[in-house]
């Protein structure tokens, strides 16, 4: 038992960490940025004043509070160097550090008003700071203990049943258009009202009330209930994470004016107070002008831990737009002369080419600037490899429903149960896997075998000048098939190659990331950070830095060359189980167990949509090549389909009949690919799915869209395996389709 | 039906009771009721969260199951140290004690005693985990090559077969708009002839690509070819490649075809060869028999209650097969007999008209009754055990009578051995205790005192097996085409048999080198030698190797016989090696360890007449063989 508490006053410890880099995240927008530049190197300082920073109060509040935090764990260095650094008068620390000072690490209670505390709990709202009102933002408050009193207000235990039938047979009894709508406000009250009723120690009645309500809910909240129904007791309140948060964040409805007047009346009426005061405490009702939504809209869109996305938090503008691609000078050669020489590039083409690309590679209206993030310098083996890329998109096959991708299935035998993740190199001539014994493997699937480089002591023999350098300095003794990388301490959950092939990533249960060289294939780094396991972790696509995601419930950008985040992306109500990088790397997508999927600006680090919709823990998610498009894959089965543009669901794909693990659009994005638990491959008409949207400005401005029922049009394929549950897709540059995933006899 | 779950889901705590036995096994003895209470709400609710945890590793260890170290790593989320020494075994046995009022279900946790875990040689290193590709799929179609999954489930099959008409939509609706047409218009012939045409079934097509048909060729001439080694081979393909459903229509014909020309031929090898095969079918998991069932089924039939099935029906040990086609009968009247076809009764009907005709053959007798003996002691109670006493006065009408010929002889033997085998088991569950061998010959006539006989060592042996539940037993799923040799050893075994699982009881020694007392566990292989009675140089013998591996099938090679007068049928040599020493004519296949039965055997044997077949009756026999398969006139579909 003591034991347990320890976990708790930990897990405690952790909250307070995560608010200072959560803070550092999205207010302090000038340190970053000049940090992210001095980092990469060559990129210009051009980058660095795109914002100003100190100029909105609103930072300048925020920055305060993080100053205050500083100050409050005896950070003063730090606080300093950030006082500094934004440019603040040094007296803005001083008069108020002084009375919150005192108060330690052990996070007891002190919010006695003040404009300090005040400004702490701002902090630590999860939600994305930036794009919250900063009326609401005081009342979260950041301990347990003042999250949890707000429930001991008293009524009569004994009438909360009575107050909930008398509001179900009131919305029974509405119109029809009103009471879909109405009925959204039922798991809400009754989760807050059952939690009132544990906490105010009425454990019969918190019983009663749930065995008699509890049936009504929506099914997709039954993981929600099995865990409320656990908690009977006071004391199982303080360590429950689940429960904090749908304390601490309110639970958002969208409901149409008319509805909600009608609500109000009828409490006002019967003079409900007990209800009225949960709606008013505990709930945000976004209201909106306009018809009533239907019971499948409002279904579409629900079943997140936290309710429905605000509509503000979706209306930040994302470039989605693809970055301009690097002008290579070595122009494409004919398909007759590249088979001879590769280092003559003819000159004459030159110029004729320069002007098509130019003409193709018009910057897109909606793309980020080109030096918005900074981007590592293209090396001239990384434009080698872009050609290679060009050259082998021209024998691309054009996909399409009559044309289906050939798709050859990598098995792993003899995994025993133990294979956890996979990823495939950008050109598929590598395979990587993580197993849960810790190890990570690394095949090669093309003839051309693993080696190591020499030792150091030979490679000073090797001759520098020589053109094949590169190749002399490998070892040709270690040549073989696979190799495995030793180094975590527990299952390898997260895998992912860097696309120049030099470098692989894993992410690990001991909350470990490891940065592995397929050079020497030995570890170059481990970034800690995440205390608790981390689920998943993505390179970016142009290499350099990358995302990763875990049971902490932020996900962290990273630089391959510093062991601290750059970025902590905070605000999922539970574990971030999948991250996903942008084609233009200005954004990450993450799925949490919140059911929700939230993007990410990479720049300001705020959260720029909130995506909801799915029923279950999101577990795949992949961007559609042309930047516009987002699909996820969660435990319920369901593929869904997002305009990231307009941060709206767009499609629904039903089919799998079981977890899906993994998503995949093909090169040119006419077919979306995806593996499931259920052991099978499915293969989706994407074109179809996105033209057939009706995007007219009235769906664009509420959100409220029309998802036709066509899963069985769209779907194209479906190939079983022979009970090989499929982890991992990945499009060939030619668009073959590569599948992987363990044998499970 | 969620909501129950949910409902129950509230309710789930552990009891208060194991908070106390705990208490007690960590030394606290009074323990108050209500920290119980406390105490176990606490417990259920941590116990919940680790679960809710320990799912989440699971999630992401792309697995279905929940195993120990996904527990492990959440107790580490909570910082709560993992409990230590636990293997993720596949199944941790919970035990059940009770006792002073209170249940209790615990595992056992064993004393390990570490120089044994030292001293044990290492298991066999794990294969390496290694990577294989192969083709899903080929622009959109999925090949069928063994590493996907059969084209059609069997579920699929079924819905194929039963409910042809679902499977196509269109068809269906048309169905419906007909029939409401049907109702307004006053031509119901019309109706019935557009019905009719509708009814047709979608024709189905089982195309073969060059490798099946090359797969085809080669396993069907394995099957049936001169190699053993082959043949096995091939018969555990049939019995375990998933995709042979488009191939099915190509065996069955095979099958069916095969066994009408070779029973006119009286090959009984190639019978034999392909009643395996019938049993391979049936062993596949992924096939869907239903639709072939009207060639199988005759076939079978066939090879039960032929007249002749061998070219020497006095030598060649034709009973054999008759048995082993019994046994397949009965299992697929087990498996696909329904309400609708019936398959069983209708069997049951045929196979006891031919037993009630008295012109019968002793050939289909035997088939007859052995064929209803397998469908179980139901069968066995109401229609073998009326006709005893006629049976009874038949075979005494032969072995007493004057002597007719050797070949009725013979078959009236089998036919007593096989009425007693199977009658005794039956009956010694449904008498009362006191075995009088005159109550018997009242009862049952001719065949009582023998009856009785059998019956008490039925009930000893069932007394002994209660006696040595715990003791090894040796387990051999393969259907026992030679053993009617265990004649008396089985009847102690409980409840209905199935026709494919046989237990052999340890205190059952066949053949066995040494004599060994009932007590002593038989030898992983025991060998049984089955022959026929010969007069020619030429026949041949068969040796049935039952090793203790369950899968491996009885591995039967041919031996010719070197003598050329009687044969014994199986050679008991207590002390020395089975041998083919002709030193006494036993005319049965029984082999039992137990002194008293051996030596009564032997007694019986020597009393019986052992005449030598001649050719005349032999040439007479052939005259009057059957000349077609009789019983596939009579056969479903």
């Amino acid at each position: 038992m003591a034991a347990v508490q320890g976990g708790m006053v930990d897990a405690k410890d952790e909250a307070d960490i995560k608010t200072e880099p959560a803070s550092d995240g999205f207010g302090n927008n000038h340190a970053n940025d000049s940090r992210l530049l001095s980092e990469s190197p060559g990129s210009s300082a051009a980058a660095g004043n795109s914002k100003p920073a100190a100029g909105a109060p609103e930072d300048q509040q925020t920055l305060l509070a993080v100053l205050q935090f500083l100050r409050k764990n005896k950070l003063s260095e730090s606080a300093e160097i950030l006082r500094r650094e934004a440019g603040l008068p040094e007296e803005v620390l001083d008069p108020k550090g002084a009375d919150s000072a005192g108060s330690g690490l052990g996070g007891s209670a002190d919010v006695d008003g003040g404009d300090a505390s005040a400004l702490l709990s701002r902090v630590t709202v999860p939600a994305p700071g930036g794009a919250k009102a900063p009326t609401k933002a005081g009342e979260d408050q950041p301990d347990v203990n003042v999250v949890l009193s707000a429930y001991s207000q008293q009524g009569d235990p004994a009438l909360y049943q009575v107050y909930y039938n008398g509001l179900k047979k009131f919305i029974e009894s509405v119109l029809d258009c009103h009471r879909a709508e109405l009925s959204q406000v039922f798991y809400p009250l009754f989760v807050h009202m059952y939690l009132e009723l544990v906490y105010n120690n009425h454990e019969s009645e918190a019983k009663a009330f749930f065995e008699r309500f509890s049936g009504d809910q929506e099914c997709y909240y039954e993981d929600d209930l099995r865990i409320l129904s656990g908690l009977t007791k006071k004391e199982h309140m303080r360590g429950n994470e689940t429960l904090l948060d749908f304390r601490t964040s309110k639970f958002v409805l969208r409901i149409s004016r008319d509805s909600y007047q009608l609500l109000k009346r009828h409490l006002q009426e019967r003079q409900n107070n007990q209800i009225w005061n949960i709606i008013q405490e505990h709930l945000y009702i976004d209201i909106f002008d306009g018809m009533p939504r239907s019971k499948s809209q409002i279904d579409a869109m629900s079943g997140s831990l936290a309710g429905e996305a605000k509509r503000e938090a979706n209306k930040a503008k994302v470039y989605y737009g693809l970055l301009k691609e690097p002008e290579i000078e070595l122009p494409l050669d004919d398909e007759d002369e590249e088979a001879e020489n590769e280092e003559g590039k003819p000159k004459k083409k030159k110029p004729k080419k320069d002007s098509a690309g130019s003409k193709s590679k018009k910057q897109d209206p909606n793309a980020p600037s080109q030096t918005r993030i900074p981007l590592p310098e293209l090396k001239d083996s990384d434009k080698l490899d872009k050609i290679m890329y060009m050259k082998e998109s021209t024998k691309r096959i054009r996909l399409g429903p009559d044309n289906l991708p050939s798709i050859c299935f990598y098995t792993f035998l003899n995994a025993y149960q133990g294979l956890t993740a996979v990823d495939v190199t950008d050109d598929s001539s590598l395979i990587a896997g993580g197993f849960a014994d810790s190890t990570v493997r690394v095949w090669s699937v093309t003839p051309k075998k693993l080696r190591k480089v020499k030792t150091a002591a030979d490679l000073n023999l090797i001759d520098k000048e020589s053109d094949d350098v590169l190749e002399r300095i490998m070892d040709d003794k270690t040549a073989s098939e696979s190799k495995c990388l030793y180094g975590h301490t527990g299952p390898v959950y997260g895998i992912s190659f860097s696309p120049d092939r030099n470098y692989l990533l894993s992410s690990s249960e001991d909350g470990s990331v490891r940065l592995w060289s397929l050079l020497t294939f030995t570890c170059l780094v481990g970034y800690k950070g995440h205390n608790y396991p981390v689920w998943d972790t993505q390179f970016s696509p142009y290499g350099y830095y990358f995302v990763s995601g875990g049971h902490d419930r932020v996900a962290r950008l990273w630089a391959t060359d510093h062991h601290q985040p750059l970025r902590i992306f905070a605000g999922h109500l539970a574990d971030v189980t999948c991250s996903r990088f942008h084609p233009n790397a200005n954004y990450v997508a993450t799925g949490s167990s919140d059911r929700a999927i939230r993007l990410w600006d990479v720049l300001t680090g705020n959260c720029v949509r909130i995506l909801t919709g799915h029923k279950g823990p999101v577990h795949a998610l992949a961007f559609s090549p042309n930047g516009k498009f987002l699909a996820s894959g969660a435990t319920d089965g369901r593929v869904l389909l997002w305009d990231i543009g307009h941060g709206l669901m767009v499609g629904e794909l039903k089919g799998h009949t079981d977890t899906i693990y993994s998503l995949r659009f093909s090169r040119d994005g006419e077919i979306l690919a995806s593996g499931s638990m259920d052991n099978t491959v499915r293969l989706w008409d994407a074109t179809k799915a996105f033209d057939d949207l009706e995007t007219d400005d009235f769906t664009a401005a509420t959100g409220h869209i029309h998802l036709q029922d066509n899963s069985q049009e769209l779907l194209l394929g479906t190939y079983m395996t022979k009970s090989t549950p499929v982890i991992h897709l990945h499009f060939t540059r030619r668009n073959l389709l590569l599948a992987a995933g363990a044998y499970n006899p | 039906m969620a909501e129950e779950r949910r409902q129950k889901q509230c309710s789930v705590s552990l009891p208060t009771e194991s908070m106390k036995a705990m208490a007690e096994s960590v030394g606290v003895g009074q323990l108050q009721e209500e920290s119980c209470v406390a105490l176990s709400e606490e417990v259920s609710y941590r116990i919940k969260e680790i679960a809710q945890d320990a799912l989440k590793f699971m999630h992401h260890g792309k697995r279905r199951k929940l195993t120990t170290s996904d527990i492990d790593n959440a107790l580490k989320l909570k910082n709560v140290e993992p409990l230590y020494g636990f293997q993720s075994q596949e199944f941790i046995p919970f035990r059940f004690a009770s006792g002073g009022g209170r249940e209790l279900h615990f595992y056992e946790e064993k004393e390990v005693d570490l120089s044994d875990i030292i001293n044990t040689p290492l298991p066999r290193v794990p294969l390496d985990v290694s990577l294989k590709a192969h083709w899903l799929s080929i622009e959109g179609v999925q090949p069928s090559i063994p590493e996907n999954p059969p084209p059609a489930s069997k579920e699929q099959q079924k819905a194929e077969s039963t409910e042809p008409l679902k499977v196509v939509k269109p068809g269906q609706e048309e169905k419906g708009a007909i029939q409401g047409k049907g109702q307004s218009t006053p031509a119901p012939d019309n109706k019935g002839k557009e019905k009719g045409l509708i009814r047709l079934k979608p024709r189905s097509t089982h195309e073969l690509s060059v490798e099946q048909q090359l797969y085809y060729k080669e396993i069907t001439e394995a099957c049936v070819g001169s190699c053993e080694a082959k043949r096995a081979e091939a018969l555990q393909s049939i019995a375990t490649d998933p995709g042979l459903y488009q191939m099915l229509p190509r065996f069955s014909t095979f099958i069916s075809e095969g066994v009408r020309v070779n029973v006119v031929q009286n090959n009984l090898a190639l019978l034999i060869y392909l009643m395996r095969m019938v049993k391979a079918l049936m062993d596949n998991p992924t096939l869907y028999l239903e639709k072939y069932l009207h060639e199988l089924i005759p076939a079978v039939v066939t090879c039960i209650v032929s007249k002749q099935l061998c070219l020497r029906p006095d030598v060649d040990n034709h009973w054999a097969l008759r048995d082993f086609a019994a046994r397949l009968m009965a299992q697929s009247c087990k498996t696909f007999s329904t309400t609708t076809n019936n398959i069983q009764s209708r069997i049951t009907k045929t196979l006891t008209k031919s037993l009630l005709d008295d012109k019968t053959q002793w050939t289909t007798r035997y088939g007859s009754i052995a064929g209803l003996a397998e469908l179980g002691p139901d069968v066995i109670k109401t229609l073998i055990l009326p006709r005893l006493t006629v049976e009874g006065a038949r075979i005494k009408a032969v072995m007493e009578g004057p002597v007719v010929s050797n070949i009725d002889k013979i078959g009236a033997e089998h036919v007593q051995s096989l009425l007693l085998k199977h009658c005794a088991s039956v009956i010694a569950k449904i008498r009362p205790q006191p075995d009088i061998a005159e109550q018997y010959r009242t009862d049952y006539g001719y065949l009582g005192p023998m009856l009785c006989s059998h019956v008490m060592k039925a009930r000893t042996q069932a007394a002994l097996q209660a006696q040595q539940v715990n003791r090894t037993t040796l387990t051999i799923t393969q259907p026992r085409s030679t053993l009617s040799v265990s004649q008396s050893g089985l009847s102690g075994s409980g409840g209905p048999r199935t026709p494919s699982i046989i237990k052999v009881p340890s205190s059952l020694t066949l053949m066995s080198p040494r004599p060994g007392t009932p007590s002593q566990p038989s030898p992983p292989a025991t060998k049984y030698i089955v022959m026929g009675t010969s007069s020619g140089a030429a026949s041949t013998q068969q040796v049935i190797t039952l090793s203790s591996s369950q899968s491996a099938s009885p591995v039967t090679s041919t031996v010719p016989s070197a003598t050329s007068t009687l044969q014994p049928l199986v050679k008991l040599e207590p002390g020395g090696g089975p041998g083919l020493t002709a030193s006494r004519p036993l005319q049965k296949y029984i082999v039992v360890s137990l002194p008293s039965s051996a030596s009564s055997l032997e007694s019986k044997s020597s009393v019986l007449p052992t005449s030598i077949s001649s050719a005349p009756v032999d040439g007479g026999i052939k005259l009057e063989r059957s000349e077609s398969p009789a019983a596939s006139t009579q056969s479903p579909h």
